[in-house]
């Protein structure tokens, strides 16, 4: 109870820029695990004009990827993975920015340019719609298949009451 | 409304795109300031098309392209420029802005005389770890009243600069002095720019002829 009154100021004050910080997180998140294919057809189907302006060129480069593998450790350069990055400007004034997994430079370029222009209040419904949710929606059930597929891998191990005993 | 970043009078929301080419353009302009650092006081123009942030010059933007990343701290001066083009040189070069300018690697300075006892100028261990300063001059030619000398120059060359505070020449003398220690300086004038390597001594022309 107490905690919920003390931290409720804080969030109305701030829950405007809060919010809008949320949402473009996740439509990021949506745009960087899409199908790049995927992405591809929905933004032809948009019919949106496409008139930006490279800040900084799709490119790749490799992160390092961090984890606690042995499960009791301290972290753990695990590997690399490549990440492909851009930023452009649209209008002048909308700074999209993206990283995706791969080495896919037109992915990151949608994605940047799609980010770009979800930040306009008057594009962003009909974005929404049209590109973000049906990505989330394949992503979804690409997640549910894969969990499908590892559950019938799934073993319950039980004890089994050894011979002796009956002898 | 819109989402923080986009505001629109933000300086990050109205960047301006670096290089090109970034890595052919990259390497075209050290290949430039390295000979530039072999023949002191010799004009070189930087051949990239750059669209530099309000405050710096064109030479100085791709300058910055060129030397600055994540591990070389960069002084900028406050009466060069201002946020815009802080957060330029933070987007594109991803360097830390060095709030101390003893902290500094590299530095852009404008002005008659940059103060050149408020950079790093090295140790007997490490003279290389002297800050390296891009001073932005509105006026730089090879004629003029000051005479250099000094390796990479075969006898003598002359360099023409403004403004230029009287005092100038002293405090490079005393630069000079540290050898093996003490600052290098690129000087640069809108695509141009010029090296005065530590060890180029300059004098004033006795005979105040031409210019």
């Amino acid at each position: 109870m107490s905690d919920s009154t003390a931290s409720s100021p804080i969030a109305s004050s701030q829950a405007a820029p809060d919010l809008q910080q949320s949402l473009r997180r996740d439509w990021m998140s949506v745009l960087a695990r899409a199908e790049a294919a995927e992405l591809e057809r929905l933004w032809q189907a948009l019919d949106e004009p496409a008139g930006h302006r490279l800040l900084r060129r799709p490119e790749t480069g490799l992160v390092q990827l961090r984890g606690r593998i042995g499960g009791d450790g301290a972290p753990f350069n695990v590997g690399e993975a490549p990440v492909t990055r851009c930023s452009l400007v649209v209008e002048g004034e909308r700074v999209g920015h993206a990283y995706v997994l791969g080495r896919d430079l037109r992915h990151a370029e949608l994605a940047a340019l799609l980010d770009a222009l979800l930040q306009d209040p008057a594009r962003r419904p009909r974005l929404l719609e049209a590109v973000i949710e049906p990505l989330r929606t394949t992503q979804a059930a690409r997640r549910r298949a894969r969990r499908r597929a590892a559950e019938t891998t799934r073993v319950d191990f039980f004890t089994l009451v050894r011979g002796e005993a009956s002898k | 409304m819109s989402v923080q970043t986009a505001r629109p009078g933000d300086p990050s929301g109205l960047l301006r795109p670096g290089f090109a080419e970034p890595t052919l353009d990259a390497q075209r302009c050290f290949r430039i300031l390295l000979d530039a650092m072999a023949h002191p006081g010799r004009i070189a123009e930087l051949p990239v098309a750059i669209e530099p942030p309000p405050g710096l010059m064109a030479a100085s933007a791709a300058l910055c392209l060129t030397l600055l990343d994540a591990e070389t701290p960069f002084w900028l001066d406050p009466a060069a420029a201002g946020a815009e083009a802080a957060a330029w040189l933070r987007f594109h070069c991803g360097c830390p802005l060095a709030a101390d300018s003893r902290q500094a690697a590299f530095a852009l300075v404008a002005g008659t005389a940059p103060d050149l006892t408020r950079f790093a100028e090295g140790d007997d261990l490490a003279p290389e770890a002297s800050a390296t300063l891009i001073w932005q001059v509105e006026r730089l030619e090879e004629s003029g009243p000051l005479v250099l000398t000094g390796p990479g120059i075969e006898r003598k060359r002359a360099l023409g600069l403004a403004p230029l505070a009287e005092g100038f020449l002293e405090a490079w003398a005393a630069n000079g002095a540290l050898f093996p220690c003490g600052l290098d300086l690129v000087l640069v004038c809108g695509g141009r720019l010029a090296a005065l390597p530590r060890t180029t001594r300059i004098a004033r022309r006795e005979t105040d002829g031409e210019d």
